[in-house]
């Protein structure tokens, strides 16, 4: 029995490693200076369904919502193996909440249609919400089973699976078509295929193309999209109109809640003392604490 | 039937106890009810759990929604969310707080996606305040503010056009305020009417481990970083804490290197904790932990690199090598308690 998985991944400024170089002297971080990355849940999530596709044959898509630039992950999960991938990209889908992009993703997999297994990472790094997948998995009116560490068999159209919850784990079993959400630890990310890699590096999305044939109009000629998709090597790339979505439940318009302020945290302390790890001046921290009826 | 809107709090349950995060947030709401004017009220689902309903009244509640059926018994997300999102389309809440748990950020995202509703995750404070949003005045608004970023900015977000506004809350982060037996409700039975479709998935086996760590409840904390080295130098942080009768925390660099198990870790992804005195221990001070630590009340930090970001929250700071400071600081601390 083979299945039809659609994972989600979102690309992301690598908020994880935080270098001096991407500092501002005031002691901010500049946001537009961290590199963007493939958000690492979503990395397990693409190797689990490849790992499905390995045990159970079946097709992976790979879909993003983003700015153009996102194509770059869409290339890098051909290169772990990905059957096809989409790029769901318009202004119009820009300042979306997670509400606002779980419509769209909801739209988007309903135009790929006959899908067995969604796949989400658990959470992204740059906001931590974790809120896309249950709220993708309400749009699309399938189940839902967050945290999985692990899938352990599909069966007679049950998914059973592992999940982790705060202090423990269930196992559970889901009918299809069901969303799954995925640990970080749940997997290891295969490495690129080398072979693939040379295959699909030169995949392009329609932003790609575009922006190609108008430095050399020559160019294509030689990459028209159809000639692409022949080689498997053609992002998919739908705006509002592909996906039949409805413009005021997109991007900002779509998305009750709003960006109301936004501070930089800023490393202060009120008072700093530096003691030398000598034992006099540990005595002098410990009577200090002890005065202060923090000891005793 | 009456509405009931204002200020609703999901009073999450296990096995018939209340989870601690449902009783900060009634206390929390309690103030946030008094701002708006309007009721609080405790949505409390599952089997055999009558008996939780005075202690919500205790902590504040107005009303208890109560939604008891052997259906129940054990969470699953497509039952307790049908439940939750007919309670909400009815009764249009203005507020709907849930605790950032595993269970609360699994149902809070499915019950907001249903009803449509603006829903901020992993909030650290909540405010009602007037706002003008894009040249409009809203009036009591709900201020859902949040570290994003890895931490990096603390934002603040609306949902102005929500008819109710939700958030999951951190647990550990609102006080809980002294429960008052005194407080009366009322209890609002809720018809509990559920199809096969709720039942897709289907829990086999559910393994919980009573947490052996109680970091919450500790004053005094010695944590250990990835500075610690190796797991048998993280003997010294814990002898640390047994001799300062505190609770053993790590950073997750620490977890990640197999120096100690995950229900140590404090921050972002871990505990929440502000105790009376944090001692960090070979801890870079990276923002996602300095997010689970900084509100204690005194930080000492213990570090061979002078230029560690922690020494910058840090009310004392020592630079040396903890496998030096620690048993110099357990011999002075032993001399002077004598």
């Amino acid at each position: 029995m083979a299945y039809r998985s659609v994972v989600c991944v979102k690309q992301v400024p690598d908020t994880s490693n935080i270098s001096g170089e991407v500092m501002k002297p005031d002691g901010t971080v500049n946001r537009a200076k961290l590199p963007a990355i493939f958000n690492p849940d979503d990395l397990v999530a693409l190797e689990l369904a490849l790992q499905v596709r390995d045990e159970y044959g079946g097709k992976v898509y790979v879909i993003t919502m983003g700015p153009p630039p996102a194509a770059e992950v869409l290339r890098q999960a051909l290169y772990m193996g990905a059957d096809e991938v989409v790029l769901i990209s318009d202004r119009r889908f820009a300042g979306a909440d997670t509400l606002a992009t779980s419509y769209a993703l909801s739209m988007a997999i309903r135009k790929i249609g006959n899908v067995d297994l969604v796949f989400c990472g658990r959470q992204a790094i740059d906001g931590d919400t974790a809120q896309v997948g249950p709220q993708l998995a309400e749009k699309l009116g399938v189940p839902q089973v967050t945290y999985v560490e692990k899938i352990e068999k599909i069966e007679g159209g049950w998914l059973h699976a592992k999940r982790r919850i705060d202090g423990g784990y269930e196992r559970v079993r889901a009918t299809l078509p069901v969303l799954l959400t995925v640990f970080g630890d749940a997997a290891i990310p295969r490495p690129f295929n080398a072979k693939l890699m040379m295959e699909k590096k030169r995949a392009r999305s329609r932003f790609e193309l575009e922006r190609m044939s108008g430095n050399n109009p020559l160019s294509f000629f030689y990459n028209d999209p159809g000639t692409l998709e022949k080689k498997g090597l053609l992002i998919f790339t739908w705006g509002v109109e592909d996906i039949n979505a409805e413009e005021e439940r997109c991007g900002l318009k779509g998305s009750p809640t709003q960006v109301y302020k936004v501070e930089n945290v800023v490393l202060t302390s009120p008072e700093r003392k530096r003691y030398e790890p000598t034992k006099a001046d540990l005595e002098k921290l410990i009577d200090e604490l002890m005065t202060d009826h923090i000891f005793g | 039937m009456e509405k009931i809107s204002g200020i609703w709090v999901f009073a999450e349950q296990e096995e018939g106890s209340l989870h601690d995060v449902g009783l900060e947030l009634l206390s929390k709401g309690r103030k946030l009810a008094i701002a708006l004017q309007a009721p609080l009220a405790a949505v409390l689902i599952g089997h055999k759990v009558r008996h939780l309903v005075p202690t919500l009244y205790s902590y504040g509640a107005d009303y208890v929604f109560l939604a008891d059926h052997e259906d129940l018994e054990h969470y699953l997300t497509l039952p307790y969310a049908k439940i939750l999102t007919r309670l909400v389309q009815f009764h249009e809440p203005r507020v709907v707080l849930f605790g950032a748990t595993s269970i609360g950020r699994d149902l809070a995202p499915r019950v907001a996606s249903s009803t449509r509703s603006g829903l901020t995750a992993d909030c650290t404070d909540l405010q009602i305040a007037d706002v003008t949003q894009r040249g409009r005045l809203y009036k009591n608004l709900l201020l859902q503010i949040r570290p994003a970023f890895g931490g990096n900015i603390i934002a603040t977000i609306i949902s102005p056009e929500s008819r109710t506004q939700m958030a999951t809350v951190r647990e550990g982060v609102m006080r809980v305020e002294k429960p008052d037996s005194g407080h009366q409700g009322k209890t609002i039975e809720v018809d509990v009417n559920l199809s096969e479709e709720e039942f897709v998935v289907q829990l086999i086996e559910r393994f919980k481990e009573k947490p052996k760590v109680n970091l919450k409840a500790a004053n005094i904390i010695v944590a250990g970083g990835f500075g610690v080295g190796k797991k048998e130098n993280f003997r010294l942080i814990e002898e640390l804490a047994n001799v300062l009768g505190g609770a053993v925390g790590a950073s997750r660099a620490a977890v990640d290197a197999g120096f100690i198990s995950r229900d140590h870790q404090i921050g972002q992804t871990g505990t929440t904790v502000r105790p009376k005195l944090y001692i960090a221990c070979g801890i870079s001070g990276a923002i996602q932990h300095r997010a689970g630590m900084s509100e204690s009340k005194k930080i000492i930090a213990i570090n061979k690199d002078p230029h560690a970001p922690i020494f910058d929250i840090a009310h004392y700071g020592i630079v040396g090598d903890l496998v030096e400071v620690i048993p110099k600081f357990i011999e002075v601390y032993r001399e002077k308690s004598r």
